[in-house]
């Protein structure tokens, strides 16, 4: 057995054309002033970045679906935690500056909340609020995580029990008193660390990051599913009960791995939400989560690559087709899926004719 | 459990014959759902064989809905012996391996491995640290790994996760995974997917990986099925020479295998031991003859 590479040097060459490409965005962004035939607009800045922030949770959704067998239909639910939880930073941010000039935002004042609730305590400190983007969803993820796997809960059981989970979260989430702005959620962002949100040079760097989180995570899952822990899930994956009796104990390489796909999907949802400017509780629906599975599916399970293309190629899809026939999209997306079902088993990489 | 003293309740380390730091605590914690109550720990990795037997079944009765797959089945098999297990489809050939592996948690009835450790009270990942390996009747390998990273999985290591995150083949492992691929002969086929082989390969694959596994005791279950004669005689042969090194319960319905290998013969039938003896004695077995080799 030879030495295992993470990628061929065409990859890595691939790779690094890539990276370079989504970083010449943001300066473009900012440098190259409109009419310029290089200017890139916020517009255009704005939906490529949401639609990497969507490609870091396929890709996280791979690593449990396409490498540990375990689909999750509640994925959305980790993405919003992480969007809400920096979401909490960027409302105090917001300081006076809202509607009715109060320490609050609107929607507490609106409610006639004097103080701020326990839960949203530190949330104006910058490193806090990163914190709880990584605390909340891991440990949600990880409780729930250990309760479904130690009881042995498998298959279509666990992916419904994932779709109850996160319609749950919403249905909390779009009630007022639960102290995130109900069906509004939060929006009407002013600054991130005393920058104004909307600048260019704000969404350029917001942009560069997210290229450099993706670019990041996929090197690292690549490293990871490539270790002697990625073949015990594939090993998991295909014969569980032959792993045990082979000696190893599957609850905590697959608490392991669903609490670092719910991880990944947070900070993405961190990255979202400054960009796009909102998050509501309408990203926990369940049909969202579903929707994640479908990236995955079509850009080929298992890949890693593969559903970050997914994720753009259905989502650069969705836009287009909500602008110009808004009405035809959910057949489209169907179509996408059942094609990619029934006839590329392995999604757009298979069709690429590559292997994992 | 049956009050006799020699075989007080305890726990063997999980990991004792991984080569790694015995950490009780740990261990404890290790066992995933392992409800065992954690009373006085033996040596680790020492299996007690001082009274001669390694694996011993007393009164052991497993139900499904009311049906009786076991029923009161007494069984003791010899450190470092070949036994061979007959009987008619249904008789609980596999249900009796269910339980000694712990997928299976018996109604009633004590399985101890040596004099010490109850296996009724660990988990299969447990007993599988313990030494106790097995081959399943349908071959199961993984299917989307190669046959070097089937044995690499299987190989005696150490199992926990984090430990496998920085995993690396050291070269004593990998001419260990050689000599396994030598024997199993499937050297040529190492590096492709091991869903390719054929039923004959897989049977063989999965008793490498029980030997890259080093346990003490191999449980087989069927293990020459859908061989050719050809492999069937070099599986016998396989076997003959692990014995002594290894305990072998072997399940088969191969007559003329069993022939070539057998020591003892233990005859099951209805989830109960109908005969046990050598193979003439079990043959010339009237009721033995009626249940299962007469037809
Ligand atoms: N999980 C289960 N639920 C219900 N019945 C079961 C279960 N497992 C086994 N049985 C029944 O228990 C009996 C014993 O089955 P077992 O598989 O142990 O037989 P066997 O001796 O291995 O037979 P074979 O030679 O066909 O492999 C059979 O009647 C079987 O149908
Ligand atoms: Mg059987």
């Amino acid at each position: 057995m030879t030495e295992r590479r993470l990628f061929s040097p065409f990859g890595w060459t691939l790779f690094v054309i890539i990276v370079a490409l989504g970083l010449a965005m943001p300066l473009l962004h900012v440098f190259a002033p409109e009419g310029h035939p290089l200017h890139v607009s916020a517009y255009t800045l704005t939906l490529v970045g949401k639609i990497l922030c969507y490609a870091a949770v396929a890709l996280a959704m791979d690593l449990v679906w396409g490498y540990a067998g375990i689909l999750s239909l509640g994925h959305g639910l980790f993405f919003a935690l992480g969007g809400y939880a920096f979401g909490m930073y960027l409302m105090r941010q917001i300081g006076r500056d809202g509607q009715y000039q109060s320490d609050l935002p609107d929607f507490m004042v609106f409610l006639d909340w004097k103080d701020y609730p326990w839960y949203w305590a530190g949330t104006d400190h910058f490193l806090w609020a990163l914190v709880l983007v990584i605390a909340v969803p891991g440990i949600v993820a990880f409780v729930f995580g250990w309760f479904a796997f130690r009881s042995r809960i498998k298959g279509v059981y666990f992916s419904i029990i994932t779709q109850a989970l996160t319609f749950a979260a919403m249905l909390l989430f779009f009630r007022n008193d639960t102290g995130f702005g109900g069906n509004n959620g939060f929006t009407d962002f002013k600054r991130i660390l005393g920058f104004p949100v909307a600048a260019p040079e704000t969404r350029a760097v917001l942009f560069a990051l997210t290229v450099a989180y993706v670019a990041g995570i996929l090197v690292f899952c690549r490293w990871l599913m490539q270790s002697k822990f990625g073949r015990v899930l594939a090993a998991i994956r295909d014969a569980e009960s032959r792993t045990m009796f082979v000696g190893y104990d599957p609850l905590p390489y697959k608490l392991g791995v669903w609490t670092l796909s719910a991880v990944l999907c947070g900070i993405a949802g961190a990255l979202y939400v400054p960009q796009v400017g909102i998050i509501n509780p309408s990203e926990m629906s369940p049909a969202n989560s579903i929707e994640i599975a479908i990236w995955t599916a079509i850009g080929g399970r298992g890949t890693l690559i593969g559903p970050l293309l997914g994720a753009g190629i259905v989502n650069g899809a969705k836009s287009w087709f909500t602008v110009s026939f808004p009405d035809l999209w959910l057949y489209v997306l169907g179509a996408m899926f059942v094609i990619a079902t029934l006839f590329l088993p392995r999604g757009v990489m298979g069709l690429l004719g590559r292997k994992a | 459990m049956n009050g006799t003293p020699q075989y007080a309740p305890v726990v063997a380390h999980p990991y004792a014959l991984t080569g790694t730091e015995y950490d009780p605590g740990r261990a404890a914690g290790s066992v995933a759902g392992g409800d065992a109550s954690y009373g006085r720990v033996v040596v680790p990795g020492e299996v007690d064989v001082s009274h001669g037997a390694i694996l011993y079944l007393e009164g052991v009765t497993v139900s499904f809905d009311g049906f009786r797959a076991l029923n009161d089945l007494n069984l003791s098999v010899d450190d470092g012996e070949l036994r061979c297990i007959i009987g008619p489809n249904g008789a609980g050939k596999t249900t009796m391996m269910d339980v000694i592996t712990g997928k299976t948690r018996p109604d009633a009835g004590t399985v101890y491995f040596g004099q010490t450790i109850d296996l009724t009270r660990l988990n299969e990942v447990a007993i599988a640290h313990a030494g106790i390996g097995r081959k399943f009747q349908k071959p199961t390998v993984f299917e989307n790994l190669t046959v070097f990273e089937n044995l690499e999985l299987a190989l005696k290591a150490d199992k926990r996760a984090r430990a496998s995150l920085l995993a690396k083949l050291d070269g004593e492992q990998r001419d260990r995974i050689d000599a396994v691929l030598a024997t199993i002969k499937l050297a040529d086929a190492a590096h492709g997917p091991a869903g390719r082989l054929s039923h004959g390969q897989k049977q063989w694959l999965e008793i490498g990986m029980l030997l890259a596994q080093e346990p003490r005791v191999l449980l087989l279950d069927e293990p020459v099925a859908g061989m050719t004669d050809q492999e069937t005689a070099e599986t016998a042969e396989l076997f003959l020479s692990l014995k002594g090194k290894h305990t072998l319960i072997v399940v088969e319905h191969d007559m003329d295998f069993i022939n070539t290998i057998a020591g003892t013969v233990t005859v099951l039938h209805e989830g109960h031991v109908l005969a046990e003896g050598d193979m003439a004695t079990v043959q010339n077995d009237p009721r033995v003859v009626e249940v299962y080799l007469g037809r």
